[in-house]
């Protein structure tokens, strides 16, 4: 540890700050100075972060958009369904297998994952509206695959012409009888970042699968596993872990997940919350609509996954799950401690950055912690305050224009199918002995003291906080990897893992370690200036005599 | 099975397009706008536009793409993008200091109306635009066209920097259209060897194929520079390579400062190379040097070395028109079959001229403009292929169908190499070749029973 400390000294974060703003014309950098937080110091302007706030036109933000956070992160990875994309070609064209979703096809064998389907919108169907191009296109999908489902994603052009997609997708489902489709409203400008995209996917599927299939799933102990989205396989090493411990996972919403797992996910008896920023809310409703419980989990980090699952085994309460679950971890973790022990000597006091989406920037600190690294920067691209701060700053959120365009679900008690899963003693005693239900603190109590919390970071701050605090290694997504990796830092992709991965769980956990280690002790980063650039001088010539 | 629910039997769609085999204007413009030096391209409309573009040409240059965008919210996209605009111009120039930004339009501020030169004319008035410094706008709505499009349409709006001085300057300009940067160094390599003066525009040579230094430059020294987009209006000529990328800025010069132009097909394989060498040489009025010859040589002496394994193939291929009807050409003239043809991106002419190169092959052509990788692989499934020439995207086809594929085109996202080794010219024949040989004999090698495994061919 003694050499992380020495490194935190070689800086100020109020000089970090203060340089990273120098640049700025005056209102920018006021608006800036608000998203920069030093952790828990008084240099800053505002006690809290800003977050989910418009980006700056202009100022190179790591941002997408709400149609990215619909169709390409929450309903892309859903591999039976049939998603058109209605528009011009480009966003499905872009959203078309560039998320690492891994998929396995299954029994039935439907697999839609590798598919691109699009309207292909043409100037005549902007001028005179798209809605017939629209229906006939979701009949000659029908026609083709007979899917369960056709789900229809609107791009920027279909809601300023006024396609009205859900009339459309309402008369095809009757039309059709055996399959459903509905339509999500999720042009890219709605909101300000992917997270108003993720909200307006959450509120369809809620809406028009949840609670479809009443059909009693076999299996004992049954979860959903909530802002899981498999990418490189997480989330088949983290089924593989559940199925050992004999966990049944009703519903991943939504990695290699199948319109069936969304319709019986009401029939689970305890939901589990990975991704909070991107699914917070189908917890939420799913507890009001059907009574059932939710906590945080988080499978990434060997501690975090042993973690995970004890706080699952606890709140079922059943000791042949509590013993089952200690033999599994016994198991899995001495292979873990030993890949961590083996790279410790290589990554111990190392630091690192990390700015993705939600909440990787705060998972992924505990894989660098096993290592022995500190993070020493962090942040969202799509954050809200409560992803920082902790869900008790939820009541003071204020609504603003951007936000008041999304959606929020008034939900009920189901009349007949709302079924508390405990009763309010079991969860009092619960709770009595320390257990969180709905509970969140986000990213700011698990990072040090003065370092960096930066929402929305952009291009210009990225680059001047890599050359300023030198981290071993910086962790974002594609657009930022070769400018970090021109300055001669490893750059982990975060979102894709480039073209790595599993990291979640226990064996995620060693490929991470491995991984990392790889980075930060590559070769090639020695390699920046060749011999004449380090020692310009002219040697003598007698040399050569 | 990846492409599972691909039926060999061809229905007629009239609509629903799977699997395109185009993509939308914008990132062709943010493309083209990357090989002026100095220039931060910059995307009027929503976020997620320009965040998939640099996603997207990241993936394939394996290289940083900075580019700014209006980010449109649901305000801008009802009152008009003009304030985020003019936020934007001022913005940029005092964070990022770029000589030039070049924006484009996105369909949401194409549909909302938002005129790019008056707001341009707007922010030199309020100074938010410096002097000195310039923009350049295209208008790409991506309900038009495709990507091809987009950098067609950004290319000719970089004509609008030409200024004639009155005084020819003894150069030929050259519009690559959308090649690799690798490609344009090789275009430039040729035109030096002949001995000929040239501007080359776009050029991202040294922008998107950069070095590794521990430095970064958000404007690397590639790039055509202002200088030299404003004297193409003092060229004795402009050779534009690809009538779909380059025609239009290649008239537009024509048309606005007679400056005559040829339209030549992209200089892929032997007898588009040959063109293009013989055009320069008469425009500039220089002799082919032997070099140059003896390049040519090399690639004739490879094709007839080869000839056994190429003859009488059949080939799938998808791509952009210009592309496709130069490497069609190729393909023909060394004795391969090129059968099912296809692009996403529409436009006259392009199944006419495919037709025309494969008039006297003795397989059937299947060749359709507008159309996608799901009817592809439909008539693949139908009349199955020796090999698969095209994008990323092919590899599900070709791993189900089990053909060798050899990834060629736009976008390449698993793949490195192509920005760095040239395919056009004759050392870019040489190249295609041995890419088509190795997928090939790789094949047969795999392929081959114990005993006819043959370490000599």
């Amino acid at each position: 540890m003694a050499t992380t400390a020495k490194k935190l000294v070689q800086w100020d974060p109020a000089e970090v700050k203060a340089e990273l703003l120098k640049k700025y014309p005056p209102k920018v950098a006021r608006k800036r100075a608000k998203q920069i937080m030093i952790n828990e110091a008084l240099e800053n302007e505002t006690p809290e972060i800003t977050a989910n706030v418009r980006a700056t036109p202009g100022i190179i933000t790591m941002r997408g958009c709400t149609y990215a956070g619909c169709k390409g992160v929450i309903m892309g990875p859903t591999r039976d369904i049939v998603n058109i994309t209605h528009g011009p070609i480009g966003c499905g064209f872009y959203s078309w297998l560039t998320r690492r979703n891994q998929t396995a096809a299954g029994p039935d064998g439907e697999n839609y994952m590798p598919y691109c389907f699009s309207t292909d919108m043409q100037d005549a169907d902007i001028i005179f509206g798209g809605e017939k191009k629209l229906e006939k296109a979701i009949q000659e999908a029908y026609d083709l695959f007979h899917p369960k489902s056709i789900a229809v994603f609107a791009t920027c052009p279909v809601g300023l012409i006024g396609d009205d997609i859900h009339t459309v997708t309402r008369r095809m489902k009757e039309k059709f009888g055996d399959c459903n489709v509905y339509a999500f409203s999720c042009e890219g400008y709605k909101g300000v970042s992917q997270s108003a995209g993720h909200h307006i996917a959450n509120n369809q599927v809620f809406r028009h699968i949840v609670g479809e299939n009443d059909a009693v799933k076999p299996g004992d102990y049954k979860i959903n596993l909530l802002g899981e989205y498999n990418i490189g396989g997480d989330g088949f090493e983290i089924d593989r872990i559940l199925k050992m411990c004999g966990i049944t996972n009703i519903a991943t919403f939504s990695g290699n997940s199948t319109y069936d797992q969304f319709a019986s996910a009401h029939t689970a008896d305890l939901n589990t919350v990975m991704c909070h920023r991107s699914i917070n809310y189908v917890a939420d409703m799913l507890e009001t609509k059907y009574g059932i419980p939710w906590i945080k989990v988080n499978f990434i980090g060997a501690g975090a996954t042993a973690k995970s699952l004890r706080k699952i085994a606890e709140y079922f309460g059943d000791q042949k799950l509590i013993d089952r679950v200690e033999t599994v971890i016994a198991e899995e973790m001495p292979a873990v401690e030993e890949a961590a022990q083996e790279v410790r000597t290589r990554t111990e006091g190392k630091t690192a950055m990390m700015f993705v989406g939600g909440s990787r920037a705060h998972h992924y600190q505990e894989l660098f912690n096993e290592m022995g690294m500190k993070t020493i920067s962090a942040g969202y691209e799509f954050a809200h305050r409560d992803d920082y701060e902790g869900r008790q700053v939820i009541p003071d959120l204020k609504l603003d224009a951007d936000s008041r365009n999304i959606e929020e679900l008034v939900v009920e008690p189901d009349e007949t199918r709302f079924k508390p899963r405990k009763t309010p003693e079991e969860i009092k005693a619960l709770e009595k002995a320390g257990y969180r239900f709905k509970h969140y603190d986000g990213l700011n109590p698990d990072m040090d003291q003065g370092t960096l919390i930066i929402d929305d970071l952009n291009q210009y701050e990225a680059e001047k906080l890599v050359e300023l605090m030198k981290p071993d290694i910086f962790c974002a997504g594609i657009k930022e990897k070769f400018s970090i990796q021109k300055l001669g830092v490893p750059m982990k992709q975060l979102h894709s893992y480039d073209s790595g991965g599993p990291y979640a769980g226990f064996k995620g956990a060693v490929n991470f370690y491995k991984e990392i280690d790889r980075l930060v002790n590559s070769r090639v980063w020695s390699y920046m200036k060749a011999p004449w650039q380090e020692n310009p001088q002219l040697s003598a010539a007698y040399v050569w005599e | 099975m990846l492409l599972r629910h691909t039926p060999k039997e061809v229905t007629e769609r009239s609509v629903l397009v799977i699997n395109p085999a185009k993509t939308c204007q914008p990132i062709g413009a943010m493309y083209a706008a990357l090989g002026i030096h100095g220039c931060l391209p910059h995307s009027h409309g929503a976020q997620g536009c320009c965040a998939y573009h640099r996603s997207t040409l990241t993936r394939h240059y394996k290289e940083p793409v900075p580019a700014g965008t209006s980010s449109f919210t649901e305000g801008a996209s009802v009152f008009g993008g003009q304030a985020n605009l003019l936020q934007a111009i001022s913005n940029i120039f005092s964070v990022y200091e770029p000589e030039i930004i070049a924006v484009h339009t996105t369909c949401l501020s194409e549909t909302i109306g938002d005129d790019l030169p008056q707001i341009r004319k707007k922010a030199i008035k309020e100074g938010k635009l410096p002097k000195g410094k310039y923009m350049i706008s295209a208008s790409t709505p991506s309900y038009v066209g495709s990507h091809v499009t987009g950098f067609s349409t950004m290319v000719k709006s970089m004509t609008g920097l030409a200024e004639p001085t009155g005084k020819k300057n003894g150069k030929v300009n050259i519009i690559p259209g959308w090649v690799e940067p690798a490609d344009m160094e090789e275009l430039k390599r040729l035109a030096a060897l002949t001995g000929v003066k040239t501007i080359l525009f776009p050029d991202t040579s040294g922008v998107l194929n950069g070095p590794l230094s521990g430095e970064y430059k958000m404007f690397p020294d590639g790039g055509t520079t202002i200088a030299e987009l404003k004297s193409t209006a003092d060229s004795i000529g402009t050779l534009a390579l690809g009538e779909w990328c380059s025609a239009a800025a290649a008239r537009e010069l024509d048309s606005r400062h007679k400056v005559p132009c040829k339209v030549l097909d992209m200089p892929f394989g032997l007898k588009a190379t040959d063109r293009f060498i013989d055009a320069l040489r008469t425009v500039a009025g220089v002799p082919v040097p032997d070099e140059v010859s003896l390049e040519r040589g090399q690639l004739v002496d490879m094709i007839s070395d080869m000839h056994q394994y190429f003859y009488r193939k059949k080939v799938a291929l998808v791509g952009d028109p210009d592309q496709l009807i130069a490497m069609t050409e190729f393909l023909v003239s060394i004795d391969m079959c090129p059968v099912h043809i296809v692009t996403g991106t529409p436009g006259k002419n392009f199944e006419k001229r495919i037709r025309e190169i494969t008039e006297e092959m003795p397989f059937e052509v299947n060749v359709k403009a507008k159309g996608d990788m799901f009817l592809l692989h439909q008539w693949i499934k139908n009349e199955p292929v020796d090999l698969i020439m095209g994008n990323t995207y092919c590899k599900h086809m070709a791993r189900d169908e089990d053909i060798p594929l050899v990834r060629w085109g736009f976008p390449i996202l698993d793949r490195q190499g192509h920005q760095y080794f040239p395919t056009v010219g004759y050392k870019g024949g040489l190249r295609l070749l041995e890419k088509i040989l190795n997928a090939l004999m790789d094949r047969m090698d795999r392929d081959a029973p114990e005993e006819s495994f043959e370490l000599v061919y």
